[in-house]
């Protein structure tokens, strides 16, 4: 079931083969082959505990891997952004010190330069939120605080965004903004990989698919993934998938799927 | 006059002149450094430091080693073993400080009571003294803090970033646990040079409570990196003044007086508050 997508003078940007990761004795992922290309809009799906988060810190290197091998393909920048629950919103830091905080590497001296301020200005008219750089962290709506770390990640000028659960915790209204964002983006050229419990709202909107349950259950577009005999392999329950407006949908025993999985 | 007089009164002493340039600067370092401290929630680092630290003070006196030497090693020793035990995930980082610090001021305690001379010593360590104040003290506090100022500004960002967010600053290349490595040595640094006026019971007081007053004052942390610091100097400053005229213990008066000040500027911030929910509660 997996896809070959990718050019053939392009070679992938992220190659994971036979990853393991371990929490203790527990394993969490084992034998997880999958790969990204140039250009690709990939998302994970599967149930809580399913390994979806790890993976994404071991691609990003924040996880180490046990047993086989994730290879970045060299000077690979990445965009990571964090799960918005993960970020303590009380901390005392506006945007525009969120977003410059990231080139710490390169600028010794604290001063937040006008050139910085420029780009800074830049990165948020173009996701939108343009006024927003000065105020506290705390000050923001649900969609304006997934842009910002958004935002932080597309001032390094990454070649691969990287977002863990992007749509939890926001309305319908901000889910669909940040939907549209992302394929605006993915758009211009940039590769975008994320994870979600979501599978109506965004999920099935995605142009590729990974199925997680500890390893790969399924990869390839919705259409393929999204069947029953895969969702309940990935998932441990029995689902139904309907046709609605031309996209896959999936309901789960007679309620909507993406309702129910909390943390 | 007679009034005027008196407030120049303790100038007239060698003694209090050094301990009140220790304190000053000892204050302005804690607000610096104490920034760091709340904002990843070390208190309890600091609180154990300190503790620690007085272990290796008393061992150095007993076998005739420089204070600052004994004292330091024994510090990063400690700091070592915490890291260290608190790398079985089943005891934690908390318990680990517990167990590692609390042995080592007992240990500090024993040692006195074995071989050190009088009761009283034991006072000066953990309560801090003025008289004990040499001018190789300023000396040590001036270079500790110069060098707590050079981390912070050359290391600004990476110091910010890996304190908000330590996950992605790993991932953005920053050498996050280098860069702790860093703050935990300077805190440690300034316990050091703190401890002799201070003392080992009250010092964790001046790394928390002016970073946590300044803290109810600003939302930018650049600003935060200014307010504490001058919060933490003044109250040292005015409150050695204080202690010479009430005779009262100075790090005791000290660490009163920041306490008082964050009770206003916790007043003044509750008040503040409400008045921006209430016009709020108008539209």
């Amino acid at each position: 079931m997996r896809q070959s997508i990718h050019s053939k003078t392009d070679s992938p940007l992220i190659v994971c083969e036979h990853v393991s990761c371990t929490y203790g004795n527990a394993p969490v992922l084992s034998d997880v082959y999958f790969n990204i290309n140039r250009g690709e809009f990939v998302g994970i799906v599967g149930p809580s505990g399913s390994g979806k988060t790890t993976l994404l810190k071991a691609i990003i290197g924040s996880q180490p891997v046990a047993h086989g091998s994730i290879t970045i393909k060299p000077q690979l920048t990445i965009g990571y952004v964090p799960q918005v629950e993960t970020v303590d919103w009380y901390f005392p830091v506006t945007v525009e010190e969120v977003i410059v905080m990231t080139r710490a590497k390169t600028k010794l001296w604290p001063q937040i330069t006008s050139q910085e301020r420029t780009e800074v200005r830049e990165v948020l008219e173009k996701l939108g939120i343009a006024d927003v750089a000065h105020r506290h962290i705390r000050e923001l709506s649900g969609g304006q605080q997934q842009r910002v770390f958004l935002a932080r990640a597309m001032f390094c000028q990454p070649d691969i965004l990287v977002l863990d659960e992007p749509t939890s915790g926001v309305d319908v209204r901000t889910r669909h903004e940040i939907l549209h964002l992302l394929a605006d983006l993915h758009q211009d050229g940039l590769t975008i990989l994320l994870t979600t419990h979501d599978l109506n709202g965004l999920a099935a909107h995605l142009p590729r698919l990974v199925c997680l349950n500890k390893t790969v259950i399924a990869d390839g577009n919705p259409r393929e993934v999204l069947t029953p005999k895969v969702l309940e392999a990935t998932y441990g329950a029995p689902m139904e998938v309907l046709e609605h407006g031309g996209m896959p949908l999936v309901v789960d025993h007679g309620r909507v799927a993406m309702r129910g999985e909390g943390k | 006059m007679i009034f005027a007089l008196n407030i120049f009164e303790p100038y007239g002493f060698q003694f209090f002149r050094n301990g009140l340039i220790v304190a000053t600067i000892a204050g302005a370092l804690c607000g610096l450094l104490g920034v760091f401290v709340i904002l990843r929630g070390m208190s309890y680092i600091g609180h154990g430091l300190s503790h620690a630290v007085f272990g290796g003070a008393a061992a150095s006196a007993v076998i005739k080693v420089n204070y600052f030497l004994g004292a330091g090693i024994w510090g990063v020793v400690s700091g070592l073993l915490i890291a260290r035990v608190a790398r079985r995930r089943v005891i934690g980082a908390d318990a680990a400080i517990g167990v590692v610090t609390t042995a080592s001021f007992a240990l500090g305690l024993a040692l006195m009571n074995r071989y050190g001379q009088a009761s009283k010593s034991i006072e000066a360590v953990l309560f801090g003294s003025v008289l004990g104040v040499k001018v190789v003290d300023i000396y040590a506090v001036a270079l500790v803090a110069i060098l707590g100022l050079a981390v912070v500004v050359l290391g600004y960002r990476k110091l910010l970033f890996s304190t908000f967010d330590r996950d992605v600053a790993q991932v953005s290349n920053v050498r996050v646990s280098l860069v702790e490595a860093m703050l935990l040595a300077m805190i440690s640094l300034t316990i050091l040079v703190t401890m002799r006026v201070i003392g080992t019971l009250l010092i964790s007081a001046l790394l928390v409570i002016p970073a946590a007053s300044a803290r109810m004052t600003t939302n930018s942390f650049s600003r935060l990196l200014w307010v504490s610091p001058i919060i933490g100097a003044v109250t040292c400053f005015v409150g050695m003044n204080l202690s010479y005229h009430l005779d009262t213990s100075a790090s005791a008066t000290i660490i009163l007086l920041d306490a008082f000040v964050f009770v206003v500027v916790y007043a003044i911030a509750g008040t503040r508050n409400r008045m921006k929910m209430a016009s709020l509660g108008h539209l």
